[in-house]
Parts: structure tokens; sequence; C-alpha cells
């Protein structure tokens, strides 16, 4: 699958989980950048974004994510 | 909210909780509030947030305290100062197996066992009664769900040195203390995980990553199991099912297929599971859930079909059958007035989507989405509309006393005045102050009715016997027989004294004896109760609500004055009991 269909597609979930239609994320935006991403919405980001793309994250490439990058890369491995 | 109602997709649900929870409050329905303590042995965050949005969506706005990861037991011990400001009305416990800290080994003898499984409960039960004492609170406690591997394989269930054994009899311990417990809930996670994949709920990395006891993904699942234990506490159960015929109770169209021609029995797969339907159906008379029938047929067909002989259910077995041509909304609006029900307490079970969509949306019943004739128990099932939190008499009852209703409901037409008919009831009432015995069905009664009911307030169970046991009561409970047989207790009156002058704070009545005078009858005694102690003056409340129109006018019947009222239509009303004249001239009371 193709980077910007990817970032397309991961937008509207981060819309959806953060409640918040004027979000736009890229490869940069980390945990800083969107105010109530916090550990626990951490959690409900991941779940949503494995539904959406219908892939399973490893505990380690959970913990070792940086970036939605990083994200993204894992995901156009797999998807 | 459709999205909430089971089968749901828990996925979205916990994707979209935030917009969920904002439209839900948003939609202008009037909530009761609950105080819950969310006290958990693992991660709790995602199940209050989810839980919040059940319990919305059953009317009831949840105020939660959650303690800090895995606190439950110190919490309670210890006295949280934050806990016990909280003080909750409902204390959810949610532990797992993974808060089992005693280790049992193949190494240790039969007593040492024994000695663990003991301590394990008990640090359990110090903490329910230590609940009970600090607040009188209602205890919902998970169980424990079976183990996630299996050290001994199938020897782990049989032998006393298995995991899975002690956590099965460390479970009875806990149904044990349930059983001699009235405000002492469980929440069966153990059949939860099981009905849900035990390896997929416990998968471990949830906990190793977030310390969670069970996959993101069951959390809605738990959560409409919680929300149903709340809202039958509360007394938000429904009553009623409101059942399609033709391929909802047997296979095939009657009217075109003839008797013989509809599949229910034994002779095929697709028979015998309409049969076990069927059985399903039935078996919930047992727990005093009515069953009526809305059907589009020709009577005499829809008759033909029930007494089918290889089916299960028979036409005795119906409160009401409407079989006509008319839209199912009104013959369930028509059957709803009959029995003195209101339209939302039914469910309604029909294979036809449009149907559904067509009922629910113009009496707002729940129409669950039943699939094939395969799903149709489990999907009821687990909707939970009929939750048991406590069997009373009166609910095994219930159906005899609604038949016997109708019955006095066809006899009413045979007299010439309505007292008349009244006197033929011969009617007797016993009205007195509460009883032990009485308060668990004082307390239903006062949850769940809202047509006859003045003020419309709530009780817990502890809440109703610390008034039991004030004297800065006055309390009349009324119960009410005649020659068709015992309506139970179907009256409440509770007033707070206020120096000479009696504030009434609760006056409700249940529907099935509306207009037999008993309302006359409890304020005769309740007059005669309150002069005795030395009151002269009654006050009586009246908030309106969207149910209780019906007893807009009662005290202005019963010759109060209106005092005041206020901007949101609250009135206040108040009597004078000097020279009061007896209004009861059919009932014969005993005091």
């Amino acid at each position: 699958m193709d980077r910007q269909e990817i970032i397309k597609r991961l937008n509207e979930v981060f819309r959806d989980v953060f409640d918040d239609e004027n979000i736009v994320v890229d490869a940069e935006t980390t945990a800083d950048d969107i105010e109530d991403w916090d550990s626990i919405e951490h959690i409900n980001l991941i779940s949503a974004v494995e539904g959406e793309f219908k892939i399973r994250f490893t505990m380690g490439e959970v913990s070792g994510m940086k970036n939605v990058g990083e994200m993204i890369e894992i995901i156009a491995q797999r998807a | 909210m459709d999205i909430l109602n089971y089968p749901f997709d828990s996925g979205y649900i916990l994707k979209k909780r935030k917009s969920i929870k904002r439209e839900l409050l948003s939609d202008g329905t009037s909530r009761i509030k609950k105080k819950i303590a969310v006290l958990g042995g693992s991660t709790t965050s995602d199940i209050v947030s989810v839980l919040e949005l059940f319990l919305l969506n059953e009317g009831i706005k949840p105020e939660f305290y959650e303690c800090e990861y895995a606190q439950y037991w110190q919490d309670v011990m210890f006295e949280n100062p934050g806990l016990m400001k909280f003080s909750p009305d409902i204390v959810y416990i949610h532990t797992s197996s993974r808060n089992i800290t005693e280790k049992i080994s193949v190494k240790q003898s039969a007593d040492e066992i024994e000695q663990k499984l003991t301590d394990q409960y008990k640090h359990f039960e110090v903490m329910w009664d230590k609940i009970k004492s600090l607040f009188g609170a209602v205890i919902i406690q998970n169980n424990f769900e079976l183990p996630y591997y299996r050290l001994l394989g199938n020897k782990d269930a049989s032998d006393i040195h298995g995991l899975t054994n002690f956590i099965s009899r460390l479970n009875m311990k806990l149904y044990d203390y349930a059983g001699g417990n009235e405000n002492f809930f469980i929440n069966d996670i153990n059949y939860l995980s099981a009905s849900y994949g035990v390896d997929k709920w416990s998968e471990p990395k949830w906990w190793y990553m977030y310390k969670y006891c069970l996959c993101l993904d069951a959390i809605p699942k738990l959560c409409l199991n919680i929300s149903n234990i709340i809202k039958s506490i509360m007394g938000k159960n429904k009553k009623a099912f409101a059942l399609d015929l033709d391929n909802t109770l047997w296979g095939g169209v009657v009217g075109d297929d003839g008797v013989d021609g509809i599949v229910i029995g034994q002779e095929t797969a697709e028979a015998e599971a309409y049969y076990e339907f069927q059985e399903y159906i039935k078996a919930h008379r047992d727990i005093g859930v009515l069953l009526t029938v809305a059907s589009k047929n020709e009577e005499e067909n829809a008759l033909a079909g029930l007494d089918h002989p290889d089916g299960a259910l028979k036409p005795g077995d119906f409160i009401s059958i409407k079989a006509n041509w008319q839209p199912k909304n009104i013959n369930i609006q028509n059957t709803a007035d009959e029995i003195g029900l209101l339209p939302e307490s039914f469910v309604f079970v029909d294979d036809n989507p449009a149907e559904r969509e067509i009922v629910s949306a113009q009496l707002g019943v729940k129409a669950p989405k039943i699939g094939q004739v395969d799903s149709y128990i489990k999907i009821l099932d687990t909707c939970g509309f009929f939750e048991v939190t406590s069997l009373s008499g009166d609910d095994l009852k219930r159906n005899e006393m609604y038949e016997a209703n109708a019955k006095r409901n066809r006899q009413k037409a045979m007299f010439e005045s309505y007292k008349d008919y009244l006197l033929s009831l011969e009617m007797n009432a016993l009205i007195r102050d509460f009883e032990p015995v009485d308060i668990q069905r004082i307390t239903q009664l006062t949850n769940k009715s809202n047509q006859f009911n003045l003020t419309t307030k709530r009780f817990t169970l502890s809440q109703m016997e610390d008034i039991y046991n004030s004297d800065e009561y006055i309390r009349l409970c009324g119960r009410l027989t005649d020659k068709f047989g015992d309506n139970g207790i179907v009256s409440v009156v509770i007033g707070k004294i206020n120096g000479d002058s009696l504030d009434i704070i609760l006056w409700l009545m249940s529907c099935r004896v509306l207009k037999r005078d008993m309302e006359y009858a409890m304020l005769d005694s309740l007059v005669k109760k309150a002069s005795k102690q030395g009151i002269t003056t009654l006050k009586g409340y009246y908030y309106p609500t969207a149910k209780n129109n019906m007893v807009s006018t009662l005290y202005a019947d019963f010759g109060f004055e209106k005092i005041q009222e206020d901007n949101e239509k609250n009135t206040v009303w108040s009597l004078d009991i000097k020279g009061y004249g007896e209004k009861n001239k059919v009932i014969t009371v005993k005091e």
C-alpha cells in the first residue's frame, strides 16, 4: 500500500480516536503534538489502527514506535 | 442508541467512544445519577469510559471513582480519603485470575492447599464486609476466569494441585457469599471469557503491555454485562416479549402453508431450532416475563399455529394475542394499555427488519437484530433484557397476577355501576408499617414504578433499610387481595415528620391495581396514623416527569390545596387533617 493512502486512512483513525476533526498527521507527528495522546489513549489508538489495516503490531513495535512515520513504515510492509 | 445494541461492533464503539458519549449526553433524556467506584486489580481506564456509554444508554448517569492502578484492596481496607469522600452507591471490583496471590504447587499437601484457598477467599471477604459497613453500597464482584495455561494438562481441572481446580473452588466460595448477601452480585467473567474464548480474552500481550487482564476488544461485552446488572438493580429491566409468529416462532407462513406446513418440532434441523427457541421463550414465564403476540395474521390461523401439537408454546402461555392486519406498533401499544405497562417495557422479536425498524422508531421499543433462527437464543440472551438480580415471590407469580387482571377486565362489563363492580371484587387490603420481609419488594416496586408515582424518588435497599430503622418517618405499605387472587404489595407511602406536619416524600402504586380505590384506602390509613402521632397537616409533592401525568391531579382529587408551584410545574399541596372523613368505601382494610 502506498504511503499517501496510509496517511489518509491514518488521519481518519486519529480524528475518530481523539474526536477532533482538525487533526492532520504526517510522518513527523509524535504524541507531543496531540494534546490527548497519553498512555491510555495510546492503547485505543494502536488497537484502532490495527483494526483499520487488519494487521497486528508486535509488542516490540508498539513500545518502539517514535513517531507516525515509523508506524507508516510498519503498515507499508504488512498491509 | 443503535450502536450500543447487541449485536454490536466492539472496535467501532472503542474507536468512536468520545463522539458516542457526546451524542448520548445531548439527546435530552433525563437520567438517574449513580456514584460508582471502579476498584481494579488491573488497568480499568477503558472499562470506565465504555461502561459510561452503556449506562447512559440505559438512562443512568454515572459519576465514577477509579482507584489507582491495582489498589482495589488497599483503597477499601485503609479507607482511602478520596473513596471515603466519594461515598459510592455501587462498588464494582474488577479483579481477575491475575490477582490470585496464593501460589499452589504439586509439592503441597491437601491441607496446605485448603488453607491457601481459605486465605485467598478471606482476602476478598474482609474487603466486601468492609465495603458493606463503610457505605452499605451494592457490590458487583468479578468471579475468576479460567487460567490461560494448564500445567497439569487435563488433570489441572480435577486435581486439587491444579490452578483450574483452585479457581473453580474459589468461585464456588464467591457464590456462597452471594447466596447469603442481598446487595452482592457476581459479574460472571468466567462465563463471558469462555463464551468469548479464553485464548483471545486472556491474550497475554494485553497484560504485558498495558496491564489489562482482558483484551481491549472484549471490553464492550464486559461493560454490557456490568450495565445489565446495574440497570436490573435499578428496576430498569424489560417486562414483556412482543412476539411475531411466522418465521419467528415457527418456520414458514401459517396463512399460506397451513398448520401442517409450518416448520416446528423434531423432524428437521430447522424444526428443532424453532422448537428450542419456543422452549427458551416459554421458560421466561417462570422468571416473571409476560408473553404477548404481535402478528400480521388472521387470528384463527395464528391460534392454529400456536396449537400445533409439536410446538412447545400454547395459546394459554400468552397474556395477549394480537393477530390482525393493523400496524404492529399499534397492536403493541394496545397490548401495553390493556395490561397496564409502558410500551418501552416490551422487547419486540421479529425476523423482519422492516417491522423492527417501525416498532423501534414509533415506540422506542428494543427490537434486536436476531439474525437467523439458530442465533435467536444467543442474541436475545446476550442482550440481558431480563437480567435476574433478585427473584422475589411476586416475580414468580407475575403471570398469574396479570392473567387474573385480564379476567377482572372481562368481568367489568357485567355490572351496572363501577362501584358495584368494585364491591363484587371482594377486596381486602392489609395496610401497615414496613416489615423486614417486605423491604426487598418495597425497594423493587419503588425503583420501577413510573406512572403512578408522585415524586419518582429512587432508593437502594440500604437506603430503604435506613428509613425503616428511623423514627423520623411514617411508612405504609399496602397489599391488596381480591377474589381472583393476591396482588402482593402494590402501594408504598413514606412521609417525613416535620414538626406537626408530614412531608410525603414518596407516594406510589403499582399500575396493576389502578382504579380500585386503593389510593383512598392508603390515604385513610395515612391520616389515621399521622393524627395518632400528633400531626395536623399533610404536605404532598408532585414532580412531573414524562411518565407520571396520570397522578398530576391526585392531590387535588384528595382535597389538598395547592400552595406552591415553580417554573418546572413542580407543585406542593397541603391538607389539614382535622375533620377528615374516610374516602374508601369498597375495600375492607386490616391494619
